[in-house]
């Protein structure tokens, strides 16, 4: 059982806004390396959209995700990079 | 406070992190078979890593007063040699008779492959005939949805799985609740990158946690991860306004329901 009811806005508002200065900071830096065609770039920004609807954090796990179904004929080497390359 | 760390990999960590474990309130450790950071060359290197995991280990942990329990398997990622792995298969059964063996885990899928499918099937066979719990690894990043889905699907295909002896593994927002809407336990790994933060966990549990088969580890290991991220995320659940017996029952309740499944005599004085 919870005990009262918690402001989340007190708890975590300076948290996430650090957070987000972080991503601003991060798209800054990619564009100023010259490296926005990166396709896990191209898949981060397009991630951004989920925030704008409901079950955000969902949504942008899905966004980053292999959406196919079947198995995979071999596994490759290396490892995860957190974003599948739709194209 | 006391907690059951149901998923770490310590023979990858230090007396240091034992010791804080024991100080945090930690009163038992379960370890998984893992892939160690490199292919194993043989079978012998496998038959040394499971005595480790059931002689060895649980004298370092015993130091400091934590029981240490262990699961033996194949990992997802040197699956994809299926020869290599169906000898390593063979020499599991005298592994899973011992008596600080929970089941067969860390099983699953790594990369969503063919081979790493087959050789998920043959252990999950390989628990039934001997009777075993299953902990299972779900995919990372981008690969975790699809592989969830899968293990699910396969887990389907055996009519004699009860899903109250299964447990999968590194949930996030995206797969927990196909997880736990199909009737099995759900883990999730709180991670300081690639996994949950203690924030997201307790939204989960917040949301899911009246199903009671849900539990939190470190899955500490040799990469990025933290030994003391279950008494973060306790105090987190402090912050949060969980009270006591909440907590209790996401931290040692739940886990100890689950474990006590195997018939391993799990902390008897508890």
């Amino acid at each position: 059982m919870k005990s009262s009811k918690i402001a989340m806005m007190d708890l975590y508002f300076m948290d996430a806004r650090s957070k987000l200065i972080d991503i601003a900071a991060f798209m800054d830096r990619v564009e100023r390396s010259g490296e926005t065609g990166d396709y896990r770039y191209g898949e981060f920004v397009k991630a951004l959209e989920a925030l704008r609807s409901p079950d955000r954090a969902e949504g942008v796990l899905n966004l980053l995700s292999d959406p196919s179904e079947a198995p995979i004929e071999r596994a490759g080497a290396g490892p995860a990079v957190g974003a599948y390359k739709k194209d | 406070m006391r907690y059951i760390e149901p998923h770490a990999h310590m023979v990858s960590r230090t007396m240091d992190d034992y010791q804080a474990l024991a100080m945090a309130g930690c009163r038992a450790i379960c370890e998984p078979a893992f892939w160690a950071g490199f292919d194993r060359s043989s079978v012998a290197g496998f038959y040394d890593y499971f005595c480790q995991l059931t002689e060895h280990e649980p004298k370092r942990a015993a130091r400091y007063h934590i029981a240490h329990y262990s699961w033996i398997c194949i990992n997802p990622k040197e699956a994809e040699d299926p020869g290599f792995a169906r000898e390593v298969i063979k020499i599991m059964p005298e592994f899973l008779a011992k008596e600080n063996v929970l089941g067969v885990g860390e099983i699953g899928l790594n990369k969503n492959s063919k081979n790493e499918v087959a050789i998920f099937e043959e252990q999950v066979q390989l628990a039934l005939d001997h009777n075993q719990l299953i902990l299972i690894h779900t995919p990372h990043l981008e690969d975790k949805f699809k592989g969830t889905k899968l293990i699910i699907d396969i887990l389907r295909q055996f009519p004699d799985i009860d899903p109250g002896r299964v447990m999968i593994d590194h949930v996030e927002e995206h797969t927990v609740k196909q997880v736990v809407d199909a009737g099995f336990w759900a883990g999730i790994t709180l991670y300081p990158e690639s996994k949950c933060t203690p924030p997201r966990a307790v939204d989960m549990l917040e949301r899911y946690g009246s199903t009671d088969r849900l539990w939190m580890n470190s899955a500490c290991d040799w990469g990025v991860s933290d030994p003391l991220a279950l008494p973060k995320a306790i105090l987190e659940l402090r912050k949060r306004g969980f009270d006591d017996a909440s907590i209790d029952r996401f931290v040692y309740q739940n886990p100890l329901k689950f474990i006590r499944q195997s018939g391993v005599d799990v902390l008897p004085d508890a």
